[in-house]
């Protein structure tokens, strides 16, 4: 038999509606990391100078290397939690059951979409911090059935308190 | 930095509103999948292995949203200099960037107005393939000097 799902979003997942998800600190961000990003990124055409040459960058309004706006301090490994970066493991519940609550009843996960607003510049020597939060769920009909949005906020620090980045992530789970 | 204004509204850089600014073009296959896995730690079978990318139902093995997110940011980048200053960017992961697509970057002005001593910009971004078809439509907000 099969049962039409009016609302994936229950009492207690409304309550948990703004908690932490995960707080995460960078390992100091070395030159090489940027070089290495901008390399990856503008492949195969050389990147511009002011991610590479120090003497050039020198020169520029930054006053020094900056890293590509989008540039990610933690891959591979993190200062905290020590170790290796920890990889999403695809669970379309995760966020839930983090949380400690009871996930919806969805199988698929798509992402929706990111949106990114920036700060200051990340430099060489700097130390990021990441913090997580569950920020809003909504809910929509489409042509797959009922489908859940689920919007995540993330804010990047730099180890002077200024803000590097505020990300706004939308998982769409059916 | 700032030209004199042209008919129709002000000149940023060379280009007003409702012209694209230059496109930025890449023609994204494993050499470029496998550098980007290598820096973001993102070895993911279907972005390395063409029979994953058709487990997923792709003709292929594809690239990374995440590097579309970066030539978005190069196309900004290429246009405004080192001076300018992105602001905010935002955009939807449409559709696969499969082998053998040549990927270009555009972007469109939509709005340009003073802010302080500088000129902000709003754009719209997009990424497509060689026949149209958008793979990560989006927006961004960037801002230039507007006198040296």
């Amino acid at each position: 038999m099969t049962q039409t799902v009016t609302s994936y979003v229950s009492d207690e997942m409304r309550a948990v509606l703004g908690a932490e998800l995960g707080r995460v600190v960078s390992f100091p961000i070395a030159e090489s990391d940027i070089r290495r990003w901008a390399v990856a990124v503008y492949y195969p055409e050389e990147p511009p100078r002011l991610f590479w040459d120090a003497e050039y960058a020198a020169g520029s309004v930054h006053r020094g290397i900056v890293a590509p706006e989008e540039f990610n301090p933690f891959a591979w490994m993190t200062a905290q939690p020590a170790g290796l970066a920890r990889m999403g493991d695809n669970d379309p519940n995760g966020i839930e059951k983090s949380l400690g609550v009871r996930p919806p009843p969805t199988e698929f996960q798509l992402n929706g979409g990111i949106d990114v607003t920036y700060g200051v510049r990340m430099r060489p020597g700097d130390v990021i911090t990441s913090v997580s939060t569950l920020h809003g769920y909504h809910e929509r009909r489409g042509r797959l059935g009922l489908m859940l949005f689920t919007t995540m906020a993330n804010t990047w620090t730099n180890q002077h308190g200024e803000q590097v980045r505020l990300t706004k992530g939308m998982l769409i789970r059916y | 930095m700032t030209d004199a204004p042209a008919s129709g509204g002000p000149t940023v850089l060379g280009r007003t509103v409702g012209q694209e600014i230059p496109t930025f073009v890449r023609t994204p296959g494993l050499h470029h999948w496998n550098r980007y896995a290598a820096v973001n730690d993102e070895f993911v079978p279907i972005h390395m292995d063409d029979e994953a990318g058709r487990a997923a139902g792709y003709p292929t093995a594809f690239g990374m949203g995440n590097l579309q997110w970066s030539y978005l940011h190069d196309l900004l980048r290429q246009w405004i200099g080192d001076d300018g200053r992105i602001e905010h960017v935002h955009c939807q992961f449409r559709s696969a960037n499969v082998k053998g697509q040549v990927i270009t970057a555009h972007g469109r002005i939509t709005e340009v107005r003073p802010e302080g001593d500088r000129h902000v910009v709003e754009l719209e971004v997009w990424t497509e393939d060689q026949h149209g078809t958008r793979l990560a439509p989006g927006g961004a907000v960037v801002s230039v000097p507007a006198a040296e």
